[in-house]
């Protein structure tokens, strides 16, 4: 037997005897789907920069089996704003939001996109949780890499513990009503 | 070429137009009438003794305590030896209607559109003066001194991240 170091990660909860295992299947897809996120980076500005550092070789979100970045939409689980968003650009970020599949997720990394940092001004967007839904909020002016990653497990945690019909659900449909996206 | 035969130049030209000059660090500024801008600076660029024929910038600017408020401000350039001159005109706020330089520099269209984006200057016979920076649904001219620093009007901002 080969003692390669790949990362396992650990079963869901359930029930187990030789030769067999039961457990929900939402459990399953929430298994695979948090060790597989393909994030799509949403960079304006220093978040970005810092974004970087996270993909680059030391930090590695690639052990969070996120390496695959999708530069498209249609692909991709996961947005991730990073930096600050003019109200100009409002609407491109929105219909990036419409133009992911179902399940998607938002991670908002930063001040700026959290709530517009220290651009309280007329031409900035006073937090992406104006346009689109956000699941998990990243504080820091930039912050570290650190930081990202555990708002990426953040994340992962959400992913994991979705029940599949939550996006059917009347509570989300009245969410996505009111921002406007149908 | 000196600054005073540019003025010299410009005084025997226009006369009236010319309201104000001054020096500063070398660089000359002119104030003139907004009836004569436009020959102004078609003189300073075609007249075969000045030749100032590249346009650097030219902005907008807000002087709430003055008659004539708002400004344009145009500064012309002479690569031959290096000289730069400053142009500056005024305009009453409730009529801030300038004509364009776009018939003399192209380049003259993004910015007298960015002049009016921010500041709301109408530039006469411009080919397509609409915002260009702002969003299009901006319904102020956001560079005016007109606002105080912390807009109590706006809706757009929560209190809670700003520790109110």
């Amino acid at each position: 037997m080969s003692t390669s170091n790949y990362i396992k990660v650990d079963p869901p909860e359930g029930y187990s005897s030789p030769g067999l295992f039961a457990t929900t299947f939402d459990k399953v897809v929430g298994l695979a789907r948090k060790n597989s996120i393909w994030p799509l980076p949403f960079a304006t500005s220093c978040c970005g920069i810092e974004f970087m550092a996270t993909m680059g070789a030391h930090y590695d979100l690639g052990r969070f089996g996120a390496e695959r970045l999708s530069f498209s939409p249609r692909q991709a689980d996961l947005l991730m704003v990073m930096g600050t968003i003019a109200k100009k650009m409002a609407p491109v970020v929105q219909q990036i939001y419409v133009q992911m599949a179902e399940p998607r997720w938002v991670i908002a990394v930063g001040a700026c996109a959290a709530s517009g940092g220290i651009f309280d001004t007329y031409s900035v967007l006073q937090g992406i949780d104006r346009i689109v839904p956000v699941d998990v909020y990243v504080p820091g002016c930039p912050p570290r890499p650190e930081q990202i990653i555990d708002g990426f497990m953040k994340v992962q945690e959400l992913v994991g513990k979705e029940s599949l019909r939550r996006r059917y659900s009347k509570e989300y449909k009245d969410l996505l009503e009111s921002y406007g996206i149908r | 070429m000196d600054n005073t035969f540019i003025t010299g130049k410009l005084k025997t030209r226009f006369t009236e137009g010319i309201l104000y000059v001054n020096e500063h660090e070398d660089m000359l500024t002119v104030v003139v009438a907004r009836e004569v801008i436009h020959e102004v600076i078609r003189f300073l660029k075609e007249n075969e003794s000045l030749g100032f024929t590249f346009l650097t910038t030219l902005c907008g600017i807000h002087y709430p305590d003055q008659e004539l408020q708002l400004g344009v401000v145009y500064h012309l350039h002479r690569f031959s030896d290096n000289t730069r001159i400053r142009i500056k005109t005024f305009l009453p706020l409730g009529n801030p209607v300038v004509p364009t330089v776009t018939d003399l520099f192209s380049g003259a269209n993004w910015m007298e559109r960015e002049t009016f984006d921010f500041y709301g200057i109408l530039f006469d016979g411009h080919p397509n003066l609409k915002r260009i920076l702002n969003v299009e649904y901006l319904d102020y001219f956001p560079m005016r001194k007109e606002y105080t620093l912390e807009d109590p009007t706006r809706e757009d901002k929560d209190n809670r991240f700003f520790g109110r």
